[in-house]
């Protein structure tokens, strides 16, 4: 647990410092934000009904930026061997690693929200309350899976893309999941309640199993 | 068109294909034990 | 082992035949749908076959993930590819089905949805054995394959919830099975079973004859890296 929380102070002060990755994130966001304001435009009934993809979509590229460069530290600095023979659990580590990003992708978030209220004239006609629910539920769905292929591909060629290649057919119900639970609580026609137990199902099953199979993954070769 | 045929064909076309790259692929193999069993 | 190739090639060749006259001449024809209907014999004889083979592929991993078996793995990345040839087929005569007949090619479907996730994970696991170091390829598509099929549940309820909450039509047929019609289906299914088998069986042997070259060819290098040094 000591080990989880150092690491992850240690992340987080790093890139306070360097403001790579949250820099890199929101430059992206905004991109995409920007060139979906001009692809569509509609009318404040029709953006009840896209803003949850485009959020969605928009808020998973940035994440994709953010988890690509998660273990490139500790891959320049040599630093997994050492991992390794240590008699640290490496889920100490994978912990750590996967709440920075989970920190990171929250940031984003929650600086990108209110661009996308005004740039789509979004206001909530069913329960507001439940939308802060979806967003960490969400975040976490992306972030565990995104960190646990980020270091599969650690030694694979083209590992930029072998981490969206990997992560995004198996994160399909959880992006559906986010998207229909946003567009229900925006448009206030339907219950989300049915998602959001979904992606909390979703975040059970793919933290356990990150857990149970990231030692195994580190040690390979 | 005839889609029942599209269908049917479509599912031959599949098949044989991928059955062509295994050919390939043998036959490539073959080529290089040849290779090794000469030196 | 080896006289049973053929054989079992020239069993499958007939029984394919035979399963496709039943298709097209004995099977009578549907009601509403006409002869585009027969599609149904190729298309769900391929989705249980692919689902079949995605299976195995799940079993090999995890006892390659236990016990680090070579031919566990091999096993894995055998029926990954076929599988995936199977669902491509799935995915093909499913729009060409779904066109004639409700005027669309594609809809959120849940059985085809499911095949769609499917197919994307097992091309994404075949990417992965591609494109990764091989001697950590085995493990890590192990442990892909082990997070695919975690994957499979949720993306059946999700894709479930969605339909009822945006109802559409049903490909490849809902409701009661005429007999007949189940008698065909069952004589196609076993067919394209032979078939996957005896391409999987190819497949194996193709593979264990490139890891036995890769092998020597590794040996070669290394003799010859010693004798040049030694000269």
């Amino acid at each position: 647990m000591s080990l989880t929380r150092a690491t992850l102070a240690k992340d987080l002060r790093l890139e306070w410092r360097s403001k790579d990755a949250i820099n890199s994130m929101l430059f992206f966001a905004l991109l995409v934000v920007v060139i979906f304001s001009f692809s569509f435009d509609p009318t404040a009934e029709e953006s009840r009904q896209i803003a949850g993809g485009l959020v969605w979509v928009a808020f998973l590229f940035a994440a994709v930026v953010a988890l690509n460069q998660t273990w490139a530290r500790e891959l320049r600095n040599q630093v997994l061997d050492a991992y390794r023979v240590s008699p640290a659990p490496a889920n100490s580590l994978f912990l750590a690693k996967a709440f920075g990003n989970f920190i990171f992708v929250s940031v984003l978030e929650v600086l990108m929200t209110p661009l996308f209220i005004v740039f789509y004239n979004l206001r909530a006609l069913g329960p507001a309350y439940q939308l802060p629910m979806v967003a960490v539920a969400g975040t976490w769905a992306i972030v565990v899976n995104g960190t646990f292929f980020a270091a599969m591909s650690l030694r694979t060629r083209s590992r930029e893309i072998m981490l969206p290649l990997l992560l995004f057919p198996i994160s399909i119900p959880a992006l559906l999941a986010m998207v229909e639970a946003t567009t229900a609580i925006l448009t206030g026609e339907a219950s989300a309640k049915f998602w959001i137990v979904l992606l909390v199902a979703y975040d059970v099953v793919f933290t356990v199993g990150s857990l149970w199979l990231f030692e195994t993954v580190l040690n390979a070769e | 068109m005839n889609y029942l045929f599209a269908a049917y064909a479509a599912t031959w076309i599949i098949h044989v294909f991928y059955l062509t790259t295994l050919v390939r692929r043998y036959s490539r193999l073959r080529k290089e034990i040849e290779d090794l069993q000469r030196k | 082992m080896k006289r049973a190739f053929p054989i079992l090639g020239v069993v499958t060749a007939a029984l394919l035949s035979y399963a496709l006259y039943e298709a097209l001449v004995v099977a009578p024809t549907e009601a509403t749908m006409g002869d585009v209907q027969r599609i149904f014999y190729y298309h769900v004889p391929s989705a249980w076959t692919a689902f079949l083979l995605f299976l195995i592929n799940f079993v090999a991993s995890v006892v390659y993930l236990i016990r680090r078996n070579t031919k566990a793995d091999i096993v894995a990345l055998v029926t990954a590819e076929v599988g995936v040839v199977f669902c491509t087929v799935v995915l093909i005569t499913g729009p060409i089905w779904a066109r004639p007949v409700w005027g669309i090619w594609w809809t959120w479907d849940l059985r085809l949805t499911l095949t769609l996730v499917l197919w994307l994970i097992y091309v994404s696991y075949l990417v992965l054995r591609r494109f990764s170091s091989s001697g950590q390829t085995p493990l890590l598509a192990a442990v892909l394959a082990v997070f695919g099929a975690l994957d499979v549940p949720l993306v059946y309820f999700s894709i479930w919830y969605f339909r009822t909450q945006h109802p559409s039509p049903v490909i490849g047929g809902g409701g009661s099975l005429d007999p007949r019609m189940g008698r065909v289906l069952l004589i196609n299914w076993a067919a394209f079973l032979c078939f996957a088998f005896m391409v999987c069986w190819s497949r194996y042997r193709l593979e264990h004859l490139h890891r036995e070259v890769e092998e020597m060819q590794a040996l070669e290098s290394m003799l010859e890296a010693k004798s040049g040094s030694a000269s």
